[in-house]
């Protein structure tokens, strides 16, 4: 059980100022994203992007925000876990238990959703009941290469992850089947090029204009059938298959915490963007409340608000006292500065 | 004065929704401004999500704007795609474009 001054959901642009608020009032977080890096639509969505409106950067992509973030709050040495989901949250006193999918746990007086439009989640193909071959030799992502050596290996996608493996996986796989809805891809040109060549060698087999329409198999994914776009189909026989639809968010268990939700946002007043729930609070591309705009500026705000409240929750023997960053020596000792 | 081109959102299920929407905004705008369901939008009318998948009606898929490549690249993640999918926050409405007619996907992404 890991205790912690707060427990931030979501390392998005807004989770990762609200580490900068939290800080320099002198409280500790902890940061969780079911991705495996920080950044949130920024890096996932748009990383070399323009961005126009961050206040005092005429100009800055989602990249260097996410860069300049991490390095803003890097003198408060947060904790980050990643490639989990929170997924449970409860209370016992004044207090909160948070459980993410990887049975991590925190206790803490404070939870700042910090969520944005939900956790980021592999696309699926769309076919019924796939679930039942996820993990046996359905993958969305690759965790050990030398799970597919010899085999015939089924990939779908037409991007730098579906192109990269095409051509990795051609070093140690019987037979890689590259499957796509059209003849033209999102990749680098060179891999492309490279997979190409493995074609010519008889590694690789390009089907493109063809879509999944049914997975088969007992117990595990035996055979597929895909349809190109003239309407003929074709079976292939599979050791495994891996699907790279790229990701899409997913407001997931959030919808499950018992807090009042409008759409797919959480509730919360404009005061200290608490939502009905006492010490959980929401911000950012989350939250909604009368006049929201999903920007990263209004999300910077809201999470400046919510940390005056998570330090009286978290301190409450202490008197909070606002503080110019310029001039506190409290703040300067918290950021290392002299 | 603003022209208000009507555009018919046919949802999966065939419940229909006829609606007048202010030209300039996109057929995205048009669905999440009257509560259509089946469009999701998630990133904002960005090119960036595909969760605004609509199937252009056969005779209106010449009339409307050409796709570009970052739409293109974009549908590969789209639900069930064919040859008349296109992302709705990309075709903004004119008012040749009255009478227009989509069809929702069975879900988004
Ligand atoms: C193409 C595009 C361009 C944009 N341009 C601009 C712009 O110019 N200016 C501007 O101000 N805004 C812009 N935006 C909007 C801006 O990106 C968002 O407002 C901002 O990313 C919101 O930040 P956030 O931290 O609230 O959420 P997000 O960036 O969405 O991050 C949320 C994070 O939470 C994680 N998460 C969610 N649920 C869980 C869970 N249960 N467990 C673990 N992790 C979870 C997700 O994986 C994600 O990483 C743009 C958006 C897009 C898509
Ligand atoms: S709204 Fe996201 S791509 Fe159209």
């Amino acid at each position: 059980m890991i205790k912690t001054d707060a427990v931030i959901v979501g390392a998005g642009p807004v989770g990762l100022f609200s580490v900068f608020e939290l800080g320099i009032l002198g409280l500790n977080a902890h940061v969780i994203d079911n991705l495996d890096r920080a950044g949130g639509q920024c890096i996932e969505l748009y990383p070399d992007k323009p961005i126009y409106d961050i206040p005092a950067l005429p100009e800055c992509t989602g990249e260097s925000l996410t860069k300049n973030l991490l390095k803003q709050i890097k003198p408060f040495q947060t904790k980050f876990h990643y490639n989990q989901r929170v997924e449970k949250l409860e209370k016992k006193n004044n207090c909160w238990f948070v459980t993410t999918s990887e049975k991590v746990q925190f206790e803490t007086p404070n939870i700042i959703i910090a969520a944005g439009v939900g956790s980021f989640e592999p696309r699926k193909p769309p076919i019924k009941n796939i679930e039942r071959f996820e993990k046996i030799n359905l993958f969305y992502s690759v965790k050990d290469k030398n799970k597919f050596k010899d085999q015939t290996v089924c990939i779908f996608g037409g991007g730098d992850s579906a192109l990269d493996w095409t051509v990795e996986l051609s070093k140690i796989a019987k037979k890689i089947f590259l499957i796509h809805r059209r003849d033209e891809f999102r990749a680098a040109q060179h891999t492309v090029d490279l997979a190409k060549d493995l074609e010519k060698k008889g590694k690789v087999d390009f089907l493109t204009r063809y879509q999944p329409l049914d997975f088969q198999g007992n117990g595990k994914l035996e055979k597929i059938v895909i349809k190109h776009d003239n309407g003929d189909l074709k079976e292939l026989n599979v050791d495994s298959v891996l699907a790279f639809f790229g990701l899409k968010m997913e407001l997931g268990p959030i919808a499950n915490w018992g807090l009042d939700l409008e759409a797919k946002s959480l509730k919360v007043n404009t005061e200290n963007f608490q939502t009905n729930e006492k010490g959980i609070f929401a911000i950012g591309d989350i939250c909604t409340y009368p006049g929201k705009i999903k920007l990263i500026l209004s999300g910077f705000h809201e999470g400046a608000l919510s940390a005056q409240e998570c330090f009286k929750r978290a301190r409450p023997n202490e008197k909070y006292i606002f503080r110019f960053t310029t001039s506190s020596s409290d703040i300067h000792k918290r950021l290392g500065v002299k | 004065m603003t022209y208000m081109p009507k555009v018919t959102y046919i949802e999966h299920n065939g419940t229909t929704h006829e609606i007048e929407v202010e030209s300039g905004l996109s057929i995205m705008e048009g669905a999440i401004q009257n509560g259509v369901p089946g469009i999701d939008a998630d990133c904002g009318g960005a090119c960036a999500c595909a969760t605004c998948h609509v199937y252009v009606k056969e005779e209106w898929v010449e009339k409307i704007s050409e796709i570009s490549e970052s739409e293109k690249d974009m549908l590969d993640f789209a639900f069930e795609t064919k040859n008349n999918s296109r992302l709705s926050c990309q075709l903004i409405l004119e008012e040749k474009h009255d009478g227009l007619v989509v069809n929702l996907p069975e879900k988004q992404g």
